[in-house]
């Protein structure tokens, strides 16, 4: 169990209980010291031991299904018995001041201790590797970074990405924006329609690409007829049948179709709670003075949800920067459709090179961070007001 | 897809206290409600169609979906000839997806609960505990927000890996400073074999998710009223009797949306899984599974389409009974890093 030690390490980080104590003179606060970080860790390490243990007793002795299952189980009771366990061993065996001093720590250290171990660790270490080889030994300088901004595939991934930021969240807020202002003067068909534009949330990337390719399948002219949809039509049209996904640069605007798809039920919800929250009376004084619906729609409702417009846009500008699993399932990148998220785990599963691969990620770490700051805090802005 | 407009429940916001225009939207011209509602017909139509046509594909037989367009259908309904389950059944069997959903299951449930769990205790501690550096860590673990898991993919696959590559001395010095202890043990390797493992996936999920479980949770367990807290604390109750009898009960419905959100984002994550537990056949799910299908058989649509669809279905069932939970869940997770 070495790993005790280095997350004794990573709970020190944060200074919480490391100031003395005045009431409790060194030794005691000492000993509070102690006591707290091993309350901290001991969720995690006895969590571990007890699943890693249950595994280990289970391998090749039973049945897959019973293996399932008692995964399930020992996965689901797991982190509530240790904690159990631990706040019941500091109510029975520390003295009441000691205890009451060290229990905040069993309960909330656990989490920092899992945060600092699969978050904390891996930025600074993604960071180092940045600078290193193939292996994430050898020390390379900035020659990652260099290859960040100069090989071809890269270059083309920041172009797309860069198209994709401009068009993706631009299209889903306009549609959702649209359909939700639409949606809000039906009646009764309001929450059904408003589902039907939501589902594709529900969906997994992998599976709305399959979806897509089957849209965009594609037959060579005369081998048979179209089976994809957009293909048929364009030929019931008159014209000739395309391999959507190989027109360069245009697959890549076909790629963030899917995303759009995606994407834009998430945008009407939010902009249709906006717009149920503009005041009636508002609108009321508005047409009273003759404006007209569409004047309504810009002048008032418009800017009365700008914040909540933005939250959108910024929500959806990082899922963009994220977006991979829809660009390895269509294409995997070939005919230039690369985006920095498919490059950094091409180079880091494809080619074996962690170096390159962490560089990249610290590249998307810095284009995601001014981003998700401006949504935190629009995010708790909005919280405080609810 | 049409399975009853009637039990569709209500997708209408966190906000649902307002109440309805009595005008809707200061429309009252019918001919203009009109134009409205083939617009909004068309646009769902539209939005329809990928996922209709799938789930059509998936019950046709391979000669019919290979000869003829999926919306063909429509004019021979009734030539029993082109429906099938033999899709599913051979894609369910001999395509692996039967233990890929049973993957599937196993990867989620767990990588839903055990964050949450973590999460409530360390809710409750950042909002009715006194500690030293209260502020501090909750600080700390919504700083961590910000951090895209990409970032950890690396790191935490070659820790897992264990063996000797593995090095952490640039901590002792941290360590070291911070607190005197002797910390040389510590940067040899640890030996952990958690790549393409179970447990290793969980744990990943876990730590993903932990920041923006924290955060809700203690968005929500913080604005209780204090005053039932200090009166059960007054009856004799102590922190762990309050947190199980009063503020997991009061907390259901912000433990409900995250549930929903992190189950949805498990059950449909490929990324996690693709790095950590990889491609083989005992331990892939269903992303894995699908993608695999669609590398190696990109044209066989009878499969591709009943496997597509399995990997659909119960979020489907989620979003459908589930809704107004996984609305809140899914606006909520905006803030994911």
């Amino acid at each position: 169990m070495a790993d005790v030690e280095v997350e004794q390490q990573q709970v020190e980080k944060p200074p919480g209980p490391t100031q003395t104590d005045d009431r409790r003179g060194f030794w005691g606060s000492a000993l509070v010291v102690v006591l707290s970080l091993v309350a901290a860790i001991a969720v995690p390490v006895l969590t571990y031991a007890l699943l890693n243990g249950t595994f280990e007793a289970m391998s090749g002795r039973v049945s897959a299904i019973l293996v399932g299952l008692v995964a399930i189980l020992i996965g689901v009771v797991g982190v509530f018995a240790m904690f159990t366990l631990v706040d019941y061993a500091i109510k029975t065996w520390l003295p009441d001041k000691i205890g009451r001093a060290v229990q905040p720590y069993a309960w909330a250290g656990p989490a920092v201790v899992v945060l600092a171990i699969y978050l904390v660790y891996p930025a600074i270490n993604t960071v180092q590797l940045s600078f290193a080889d193939a292996t994430g030994e050898g020390f390379v300088g900035w020659d990652n970074y260099q290859y960040v901004f100069t090989d071809p595939a890269m270059l083309r991934s920041l172009r797309n990405t860069l198209f994709w930021i401009f068009v993706v969240p631009a299209a889903a807020v306009a549609i959702g924006l649209g359909f939700a202002v639409l949606a809000d003067k039906l009646r009764r068909s309001e929450s059904i329609a408003k589902s039907m534009i939501f589902l594709p949330m529900a969906i997994s990337f992998v599976g709305a690409g399959i979806v897509w390719r089957f849209v965009y399948s594609f037959r060579v002219e005369g081998s048979g007829a179209q089976i994809g949809i957009l293909n048929a039509i364009k030929v019931g049209l008159g014209g000739a049948p395309v391999d959507w996904l190989a027109i360069v640069p245009w697959n890549n605007l076909f790629l963030m179709i899917i995303m759009i798809w995606l994407q834009t039920g998430f945008a009407m919800v939010i902009l249709s709670g906006a717009i149920k929250g503009v005041p009636e009376d508002m609108l009321e004084a508005a047409r009273l003075d003759g404006a007209t619906e569409i004047q309504i729609f810009w002048r008032v409702i418009v800017p009365t949800i700008m914040s909540s417009i933005v939250v959108v846009f910024t929500t959806m500008i990082i899922g963009v920067l994220k977006v991979f699993d829809i660009v390895w399932v269509m294409t995997g990148g070939q005919d230039g459709t690369e985006v920095i998220a498919e490059r950094m785990i091409r180079n880091m599963f494809t080619f074996r090179n962690f170096g390159r691969g962490a560089a990249v990620a610290v590249f998307m770490f810095l284009a995601v961070i001014p981003v998700m700051i401006i949504n935190v805090r629009r995010f708790r802005e909005e919280e405080a007001t609810r | 897809m049409s399975g009853g407009p009637v039990t569709v429940p209500d997708i209408e916001q966190t906000r649902a206290a307002k109440p309805r225009k009595g005008t809707a939207g200061g429309v009252s011209d019918p001919r203009s409600l009109q134009v409205v509602r083939v617009i909004v017909a068309v646009i769902i139509i539209i939005w329809l169609i990928p996922t209709v046509g799938l789930l059509i594909t998936s019950l046709r037989t391979q000669g019919a979906i290979e000869s003829s367009g999926w919306w063909t259908v429509f004019g021979s309904l009734f030539d029993t000839s082109q429906w099938t389950l033999t899709n599913y059944q051979e894609v369910l069997t001999s395509g692996g997806f039967d233990s890929a959903f049973v993957n599937t299951l196993i990867v989620a449930v767990p990588s839903t609960v055990m964050p949450i769990t973590m999460a409530a205790f360390a809710a409750y501690a950042f909002s009715w505990m006194e500690f030293k550096g209260r502020y501090f860590l909750f600080v700390f673990v919504v700083a961590l927000l910000v951090v895209p898991l990409q970032v950890a993919l690396i790191p935490i696959l070659r820790l897992y890996a264990g063996g000797p590559e593995f090095d952490v001395s640039f901590l002792s010095g941290i360590a070291g400073a911070l607190t005197g202890y002797d910390v040389e043990r510590v940067t040899t390797g640890i030996p952990l074999t958690l790549n393409g493992t179970f447990l290793g996936v969980w744990l990943a999920h876990m730590g993903f998710g932990l920041p923006l479980a924290i955060y809700l949770l203690r968005n929500f367990m913080g604005s209780l009223p204090s005053e039932l807290i200090e009166s059960a604390r007054i009856d004799g109750a102590d922190h762990f009797a309050i947190f199980r009898r009063l503020i997991i009960p009061l907390s259901v419905p912000a433990l409900a949306s995250f549930a929903i959100f992190q189950f949805l984002w498990v059950f449909n994550d490929f990324l996690v899984a693709l790095v950590f537990l990889g491609e083989t056949q005992d331990v892939r799910v269903l992303t894995i599974a699908l993608n695999a299908l669609n590398g190696q058989r990109g044209e066989a649509w009878h499969l591709l389409t009943a496997g597509a669809f399995i990997s659909m279905v119960l979020p489907l069932v989620v979003f459908f009974s589930l809704q107004r939970y996984f609305v809140r869940g899914l606006t909520a997770g905006a803030v994911k890093g």
